[in-house]
């Protein structure tokens, strides 16, 4: 096709990039300058008040260096890896399928409800959502105590990551549930049938006929997942990292250190490890689009 | 039935209840402590009032907190629309050179260059801006931020819309502008329906962006507010906070069920929307 049958409105080259041009500017201004930004400030011993707040210094891969074998970053590291997979990887995409794959077959009105609930834990804020969390589980009279008789006990102390890993599951299952709702609708219903005539269970219709046709939205399912599970900040609603660093993921550590401590520099250089993983992430996740189209 | 069948169904309602419950209960709360005359942080049966509401009149920070909310969030909403439908109609309709490679870096960019990653230079960006305490500020950071998946939903809508429409207009004598203003807005309308939404949702949920570049209390948003209402030293103020929880939550519950019934939930290339 040539240019201008596909210009229909006639607005030509030059209009069309003064349209695009806004966007294009807020987007360098608020998404690639900060992202340049951090890899300059991770070099240099910035911090919020004192003299390198005046005079910052050129400190080559000091912070880098620092964090490699600051034990709080390799806690803060560790506890976002358990993070990521105990909540995403194997409670979003866990729940999330056993509720695809189980509300296919019941009446309306029960899937209905189940769906609502599971989406509201989803688009509530997340300050709200917190509280609730806060609230069920507090030690005195939390609804979680009530119900389990374990009256006394204080699960955001006593038990802070798995909290946070069973909330956070709680918050994000609706992703994964609705992305299999949707892919499980385009399995043929007949291969299912085919299958469960020939005598296949349960497990062995997922393996055969399910997985085969569901593949590429697990991979792209966990993909997001781990991505937003790694750059979310609601734990510090929950703990602030607390007690003792026992739930510090990397986004509460790096507010931590750098904006509630002070150390720009030192958090700078924490950030650009955290965009260059997410990077890998998204990578993959684009490719994997790309090649779908 | 065989024994098997029974088995099966009575695993599928144990599941089912189970999961019924792990998210009812933390939910529950939000229902039944703002009318109760005495909220505990357990649940129990109302008795029935509506004088934390009152309550929550009188305090002085929720209701400025909620107009912040709704400057943000609306800013943010008239700013990535407008600026999106300009770009991705552009980019819909014109062989810009390097538009693929434009789209899909703009969309990496935007969900590795995230709130939380990216704090410590947005911060440190705003501050040398001198734009920490500015609400415009703020929505120039979100409008930044949503941009990118925005234009990218939005080009979906467009590309999906037949040239014919525009060409008839033009043989018609419309200018281009006019063409993209009566012939293709109101054509891609569910598309900016859509975006509109979720921007809107997006900022008026939003804790981290608000919480790092406003500390003006009288210009703090919802989100921020309700945090510190519970994470401030001393007794939690519960009426308080139970009645200004499910006002904060209100609308995001209603725009759910608004895009729910009038569009039903939809995918875009796995946005969270």
């Amino acid at each position: 096709m040539s240019a201008a049958t596909i210009d229909a409105a006639g607005l030509g080259r030059r209009r069309a990039m003064l349209l695009v041009a806004p966007a294009l500017i807020l987007i360098t201004a608020f998404l690639v300058i900060p992202a340049l930004w951090t890899v300059y400030l991770g070099v240099t011993d910035y911090r919020l008040t004192g003299i390198q707040a005046a005079n910052p210094q050129f400190v080559g891969l000091d912070n880098y260096r620092a964090a490699l074998v600051d034990p709080a970053f390799r806690n803060a590291l560790w506890l976002t890896l358990v993070f990521v997979f105990g909540s995403a990887i194997v409670g979003q995409t866990g729940a999330g399928f056993a509720l695809a794959w189980t509300l296919r077959s019941v009446p309306k009105i029960v899937r209905t409800v189940v769906q609502t609930l599971v989406l509201l834990a989803w688009i509530l804020p997340s300050s709200i959502v917190a509280f609730l969390w806060v609230a069920y589980l507090s030690r005195d009279d939390g609804t979680l105590n009530a119900i389990l008789h374990t009256g006394g006990t204080d699960w955001l102390l006593a038990h802070p990551m798995l909290s946070i890993i069973v909330f956070n599951t709680w918050r994000g299952t609706a992703f994964s549930m609705l992305l299999f709702s949707a892919a499980l609708g385009a399995v043929p219903p007949s291969q299912l049938e085919a299958a469960r005539l020939s005598g296949a269970g349960t497990f062995a219709q997922l393996r055969d006929v399910v997985v085969p046709h569901i593949r590429g939205h697990v991979l792209t399912n966990t993909l997001l997942i781990s991505l937003w599970t790694f750059n979310d900040f609601s734990p510090y609603l929950l703990t602030a990292g607390g007690p003792n660093h026992a739930s510090e993921v990397l986004p509460v550590f790096i507010y931590n250190e750098a904006l509630y401590g002070g150390q720009l520099g030192y958090g700078s250089a924490i950030s650009f490890i955290m965009l260059f993983i997410n990077l890998v992430i998204a990578l993959f996740y684009v490719r994997l689009l790309r090649e779908r189209r | 039935m065989t024994p098997r069948t029974v088995l099966r169904r009575l695993a599928l309602t144990a599941f089912l209840s189970i999961a019924t419950a792990f998210w009812a209960l933390p939910l529950l709360w939000l229902v039944t402590a703002p009318f109760d005359r005495r909220p505990g942080l357990t649940v129990s049966w109302p008795d029935w009032t509506l004088e934390n509401f009152q309550r929550l009149a009188e305090n002085p920070y929720a209701f400025s907190s909620l107009k912040n909310s709704v400057i943000l969030a609306g800013g943010s909403m008239i700013g990535v629309t407008i600026l999106a439908a300009l770009a991705a109609y552009s980019l819909s309709r014109v062989r810009i050179p390097g538009r693929n490679a434009l789209l899909y870096g703009l969309l990496l960019l935007s969900s590795i260059v995230t709130g939380t990653a990216a704090m410590v230079p947005i911060f440190q960006l705003m501050f040398s801006l001198n734009l920490i305490d500015d609400r415009s500020g703020v929505i120039l950071v979100f409008i930044g931020g949503l941009l990118p998946a925005a234009i990218f939903i939005l080009k979906d809508f467009m590309d999906a819309t037949p040239k014919s429409y525009e060409e008839s207009a033009r043989v018609f004598g419309a200018s281009s502008m006019q063409v993209l203003r009566h012939v293709m807005l109101p054509i891609v309308r569910p598309g900016l329906a859509t975006i509109a939404v979720w921007t809107l949702v997006n900022v008026w949920s939003d804790f981290l962006i608000s919480y790092i570049l406003l500390r003006d209390p009288a210009k703090i948003p919802a989100g921020v507010v309700m945090y510190t209402f519970y994470s401030e030293g001393g007794q939690a103020n519960l009426p308080l906070i139970s009645a200004f929880s499910l006002v904060y939550a209100l609308p995001v519950v209603a725009l759910y069920l608004f895009v729910n019934r009038r569009y039903g939930f939809r995918f875009h290339g796995g946005i969270k929307s």
